[in-house]
């Protein structure tokens, strides 16, 4: 028999592994398929958006009257308008003007909603009856009517568009953070922020507000395919982008007159918006997957 | 000694549908510099709600102070604003938590966390900032300080984040500490680690300490004094020797009597019998009256006040009241 002489006192070194919570998501990220590829949709189209002037093959404002109206060809990928321009080249340059627009009114109409959500949470009492007693009144309006009804007073534009998506994303906002604000301010370390002299404006910021975030970021992505279909309605409209512009909405609206002999003028429009928004929708739906807790790995 | 809170008939309510509750009926009872007070009584009885009241947090319920007052190094907090008592929060008095799962934000690293009261109290630049965060880390027995404060709290078992919040509240020096009830939630190693880890830093920073508990082992532990709690009133106040060796008022005695002695075989663990009163719905008289085994018919038709027994001992019961022979015969 072996008689072990010695022991060899040999402590297994476990590598410490550095806890990276962006690691984490984009590890949870990947497993969702479908979002997962609606993401990268989303940041080419974000590419394009920024350099679409730049590669587009024709100008987008110069007519061709020798080609009007033409399908979609070797030399015009989505096909030519009434006025003989590219609409691919108008696509890839309307594509800033969507996405501007909906992401300048999303974020714009996040912040106030996230501000008003957190006073009418936290402090409670007469402000928040009337915040949420405000924002009661924007819910009995649809949506795209009080854009219509505020660009109406306002004048059309670009810039207005802006303003009246930006004015009904509002009161959304401000209720959700307002659901999560009065779930936080009950924990026990934002009490226990309190007995170390932390001020309101410093609890309200430091302490709830990171707990929204999560819901916060997926109701941002969802609102933004709604923010595009609601500009692009109004430019349809003829409330928003000047019809000249190579905005989505305002090519459908041109498009329209001719969807009996060049149905493609209305098809290549409508199926950015629809892809643009559906990605959105699908990655809305992804990181909420991802970002919520009690839906993990189910 | 110099006495660092008073507390005086203090009267804490709550509104309810315009209607007023008062869970603490006169509270008295005071600290001295140096000392760990202990605040006994079982669950209800207000003893939690005593350290709410002290460092006012009532923000957001309608719990609001009726009556009474609390000294504290000599100055009324009863009526500051707001405000000034931000200053004196964290600063002067700081409180632990009784769950040190849920006491530390979840998404805030450890270090930015502890920052949070420096950074509003101490005069530091970052750098300084930082380092006193290391040295109050090393203080409270933390290993790898300087790693653990770029961790989040999820990476910390209960009993180093009961340590990260007792470093949090030393952080500022403060003359009084709070703790309500902070190792309830601990397993008994981690209790006494803790415990001596308390008395430690009480004993090397001087300060004064409120230690709200309902386990009499651990008063017999730490504390100097010891203040019984029943239904939102001080109803002994006596040192934590005389009390174990003497209990005056007849709930003192049920409440050590029910502590299971080592060696002992009992089939039925010894209990005071009944409820704690709801406060909506309060007895007359001495409000410990119904479950008292000595209850006289006086007790039950008026409350006695507090009585001096010398040696800085206090209770509240007819057996000791003047004239008692009259009446408790």
């Amino acid at each position: 028999m072996e008689i072990i002489k010695e022991v060899n006192a040999y402590t297994p070194v476990i590598p410490k592994k550095k806890y990276s919570p962006v690691k984490e998501f984009f590890k949870n990220w990947k497993k969702q398929k479908t979002a997962f590829w609606a993401s990268i949709f989303i940041l080419l189209l974000i590419i394009i958006a920024i350099i679409g002037p730049y590669i587009a093959p024709y100008d987008p404002y110069e007519p061709d009257y020798n080609s009007t109206l033409q399908g979609p060809s070797k030399e015009h990928w989505a096909g030519t308008d009434e006025y003989g321009r590219d609409i691919f080249s108008r696509l890839l340059v309307g594509s800033r003007i969507s996405l501007g627009v909906s992401f300048l009114a999303v974020f714009l109409g996040a912040a106030g909603g996230i501000l008003l959500g957190l006073i009418s949470g936290y402090f409670g009492g007469w402000l928040d009856r009337i915040i949420m007693r405000g924002s009661d009144v924007m819910f009995a309006f649809p949506d795209l009517l009080l854009a219509i009804a505020i660009v109406a007073i306002l004048g059309p534009g670009l810039t207005n568009v802006v303003i009246a998506v930006s004015i009904f994303s509002i009161p959304s906002f401000a209720r959700l953070v307002r659901g999560s604000t009065l779930e936080g301010k009950e924990t026990v370390f934002v009490e226990a922020a309190k007995s170390m002299g932390a001020s309101h404006r410093r609890i309200m910021f430091k302490h709830i507000f990171p707990e929204t975030l999560g819901s916060l970021i997926v109701f941002i992505t969802m609102r933004i395919g709604t923010a595009i279909l609601a500009a692009s309605s109004l430019s349809f409209l003829g409330l928003g982008a000047s019809p000249e512009t190579p905005d989505w909405g305002a090519m459908l609206s041109i498009g329209r007159d001719y969807l009996g002999t060049a149905s493609h003028v209305v098809m290549m429009p409508g199926l950015a918006i629809f892809l643009t928004v559906l990605a959105f929708n699908l990655v809305g739906d992804g990181l909420r997957d991802v970002l919520d807790p009690k839906t993990k790995n189910e | 000694m110099e006495k660092l809170l008073q507390v005086n008939q203090l009267e804490t309510q709550f509104t309810k549908d315009k209607e007023k509750l008062k869970i603490l009926r006169g509270v008295s009872f005071h600290i001295n510099k140096g000392e760990v007070l202990g605040l006994v009584g079982e669950s209800g009885c207000g003893k939690s709600l005593t350290s709410l009241s002290i460092m006012k947090l009532f923000k957001g319920t309608s719990g609001e102070i009726a009556g009474g007052r609390i000294v504290f190094k000599g100055e009324d907090l009863t009526h500051r604003s707001e405000r000034e008592m931000r200053k004196i929060r964290g600063k002067q008095m700081a409180m632990i938590f009784q769950e040190p799962m849920t006491s530390l934000n979840p998404v805030m690293k450890i270090g930015e966390q502890l920052l949070e009261p420096i950074r509003l109290h101490l005069d530091l630049n970052e750098k300084q900032a930082k380092e006193h965060v290391i040295y109050i880390l090393k203080k409270v027995g933390i290993p790898r300080a300087e790693e653990i404060i770029y961790e989040f709290p999820h990476q910390l078992s209960g009993g180093m984040r009961q340590r990260i919040m007792i470093a949090m509240a030393m952080s500022c020096n403060p003359q009084l500490l709070i703790a309500d009830e902070p190792t309830t939630a601990l397993d008994v190693t981690i209790q006494a680690q803790i415990l001596e880890l308390m008395k430690q830093l009480q004993k090397e920073e001087g300060m004064s300490v409120l230690l709200i508990t309902h386990d009499l082992g651990v008063v017999a532990e730490m504390c100097d004094r010891v203040a019984v709690m029943y239904a939102g009133r001080v109803v002994e106040e006596a040192n934590v020797f005389d009390l174990f060796e003497s209990p005056k008022h007849p709930y003192t005695k049920g409440l050590i009597g029910s502590v299971p002695k080592i060696g002992q075989r009992k089939d039925k663990l010894t209990s005071i019998k009944g409820n704690v009163p709801d406060p909506s719905n309060m007895p007359k008289g001495c409000k410990f009256a119904p479950r008292c085994n000595d209850a006289k018919a006086i007790c039950f038709e008026e409350e006695p006040n507090a009585t001096d027994l010398g040696n800085g001992r206090m209770c509240s019961c007819w057996m000791f009241e003047e004239g008692r022979e009259n009446v408790y015969a």
